[in-house]
């Protein structure tokens, strides 16, 4: 378990206000927020890395807050990687294992068991400058995990990949944290990572946190404006996969491809849900009824709540076109979208 | 083609005066003396001995470099302190202080009426007129360089990979040893040379320091002085060119080859 509570940290301009976080043992928990938010702070006081004003960080019970960082079990992996390039890559994960107590036998198996789990055993004699980025970033994480740590720190581990590579290690993440009891904290600014790898998250803005909860819980009741604002879709719907059908609920929403799994979630951006009076002549295969619920003004638009059986849809619609449809609560109107900006993870 | 800019030219020209005010003069030296003349110099045992008396003392300096400087180029590249701006300027003192003036205050520490000096006679070290004078100066006027290259070369390695040895388990002594020192090498080779080419040609603090032993642009002065230009000029080139030669090798060690990490 890490406790953190009351972590000041000054780091030039930089501030980290009071920082209160509380992560089970075991837990897959997800950091999020902005650039320039203070996340890779964070990962680095609790890595011991950032000198600490105040507070106390705490990682299984043991007072960790002045500790040096080799000393802490907690292990870091950088969005760069990080790797050593004068080492290959065998040498770069077996790098902490001198350091280690442990024997020769069970730290050759713990190898072994890792280039299998990661599929890299081909790459242990090369350089990290001949890898491709979901390469380097499997040897990073073995590196990080052949020591054993109560902790491991990710730094963006998903975002500096290319779209193939990213899907692969977030699986990959999933995979090694259940095979192993180490306790993973994320930093990310993908929402969907978060979805579907944590249970817990928090959010940061401007060196303070801002929300913590589960995952579904900030998406769907976010805080405050800046994590309404900063979560962006709204929504969010839990859903059975069947081909390209998605089952939310009694409503049956066609997606653009197949989904790997048989259930998961999908999102549509409330700007992207038409409102219309008739059936309208497109191409959107999804278009359901639905009756208006509410009606909130947001400036140049209106955000217009649509209950289509037992879900809600939220809808963005200029005023000028909510005037011409004469929108108001109880109104029966079409909600249709197209299959493309379905998203599904 | 679009027409060159007048500054184009202008660039140009200057950069050809700039070559040419320093080949020219190089180019004249090593070509004035007959190949008779410089064939006679190397059997001059005075002439080889500082040549080697300049090479040693030299590559002794830039070894002294190594030990104390590195350690310090660490500390100045990777940490932030009050005064840190004051250490680095007097780090380059050396630089800015006229040569003979160096050469004067160094005695004034060496000599009887100091208690470094008196310390120093009793332990048998003798600064004034010996190869270890000549090495104090030197070290001296080159730690700077060593100093200042090796810190930019560290600034360049990634902290992060320093962070990650650290939470791997490694000590700082050996996530220095086995992460930063072996990717700074070449950084450490650079600020060898520079360290070495600056205490090579050295003259001014060397010669209020120590006259004999003579090292080499002691002895080219002397001949100049006391026979003329013909005379020293052998003796130059021979500087030169065994100096260029130590340099190239070192520098092509130093060079990225591709697989040398």
């Amino acid at each position: 378990m890490i406790e953190i509570s009351k972590l000041k940290v000054h780091l030039g301009e930089f501030r980290l206000k009071d920082i209160d976080l509380c992560i089970d043992e075991g837990a897959f928990f997800v950091l999020m927020g902005p650039t320039g938010a203070g996340k890779t702070v964070l990962l680095e006081a609790i890595a011991g890395l950032t000198p600490v004003l105040g507070g106390r960080i705490a990682v299984g019970g043991r007072d960790i807050t002045r500790l040096a960082p080799e000393k802490r079990g907690v292990g870091i992996v950088y969005q760069d990687y990080a790797l050593f390039s004068h080492l290959t890559v065998e040498r770069n994960i077996t790098f902490g294992l001198r350091y280690q107590r442990h024997d020769r036998a069970a730290a050759g198996k713990g190898l072994s068991r890792l280039v299998d789990e990661l599929g890299i055993g081909h790459l242990l004699g090369r350089h990290p400058e001949t890898l491709s980025g979901g390469e380097l970033q499997r040897v990073a994480l073995a590196r990080a995990l052949i020591v054993e740590p109560r902790v491991i720190l990710l730094d963006e581990p998903l975002s500096a990949l290319d779209q193939g590579f990213r899907e692969e290690i977030r699986l990959l993440l999933k995979e090694l944290h259940r095979s192993s009891r180490v306790t993973f904290f994320m930093v990310t600014h993908d929402f969907s990572e978060a979805l579907t790898l944590a249970t817990k998250a928090a959010i940061m803005h401007e060196g303070a946190i801002v929300q913590t909860g589960a995952v579904r819980d900030i998406f769907q009741r976010p805080a405050c404006a800046f994590v309404a604002d900063f979560v962006g879709m709204k929504n969010i719907l839990p859903a059975f996969f069947d081909g390209t059908t998605a089952k939310v609920g009694v409503l049956s929403i066609e997606i653009p491809h197949r989904h790997r799994n048989s259930s998961g979630y999908l999102a549509i951006r409330p700007e992207d849900i038409v409102l219309s009076l008739k059936p309208l002549e497109s191409s959107m295969r999804n278009s359901f009824t639905g009756v208006i619920t509410g009606i909130i003004d947001q400036g140049f638009l209106y955000e217009v709540h649509v209950a289509v059986q037992d879900l809600v849809l939220r809808s963005l619609i200029t005023k000028g076109a909510a005037v011409d449809l004469g929108l108001d609560i109880g109104l029966g109107v079409l909600v249709s979208f197209k299959t493309s900006t379905v998203h599904t993870f | 083609m679009a027409r060159r800019e007048p500054f184009f030219w202008v660039s140009v020209s200057c950069g050809i005066v700039v070559l040419a005010f320093i080949l020219l003069p190089l180019w004249e030296m090593l070509t004035a003396p007959s190949y008779a003349m410089l064939k006679e110099t190397l059997h001059d045992k005075t002439v080889l001995h500082s040549i080697w008396l300049s090479i040693y003392t030299a590559f002794a300096a830039a070894a002294i470099a190594f030990v104390f400087g590195t350690p310090l180029a660490y500390v100045l590249a990777r940490t932030h302190f009050r005064g840190k701006r004051l250490v680095e300027g007097i780090i380059d003192l050396p630089i800015v202080i006229p040569h003979p003036v160096v050469g004067i205050a160094i005695l004034g520490v060496a000599g009887r009426n100091h208690w470094l000096g008196q310390v120093m006679s009793e332990l048998g070290l003798r600064i004034m007129g010996s190869t270890t004078g000549i090495i104090t100066v030197l070290t001296f006027v080159g730690m700077p360089f060593y100093i200042n290259t090796l810190k930019s070369g560290i600034e360049a390695i990634s902290p992060r990979l320093e962070n990650v040895a650290r939470s791997l388990g490694a000590p700082l002594w050996s996530t220095f040893a086995r992460i930063t020192f072996p990717l700074a090498w070449r950084s450490v080779l650079v600020g060898f040379i520079m360290c070495c080419a600056r205490a090579i040609s050295e003259f001014g603090a060397v010669v209020v320091v120590a006259y004999h032993p003579m090292i080499a642009p002691v002895l080219i002065y002397e001949r100049y002085e006391a026979y003329g230009l013909k005379y020293s000029q052998p003796v130059a080139v021979w500087l030169v060119l065994v100096c260029l030669t130590l340099f190239l090798v070192l520098r092509a060690l130093a060079l990225p080859g591709k697989k040398a990490a």
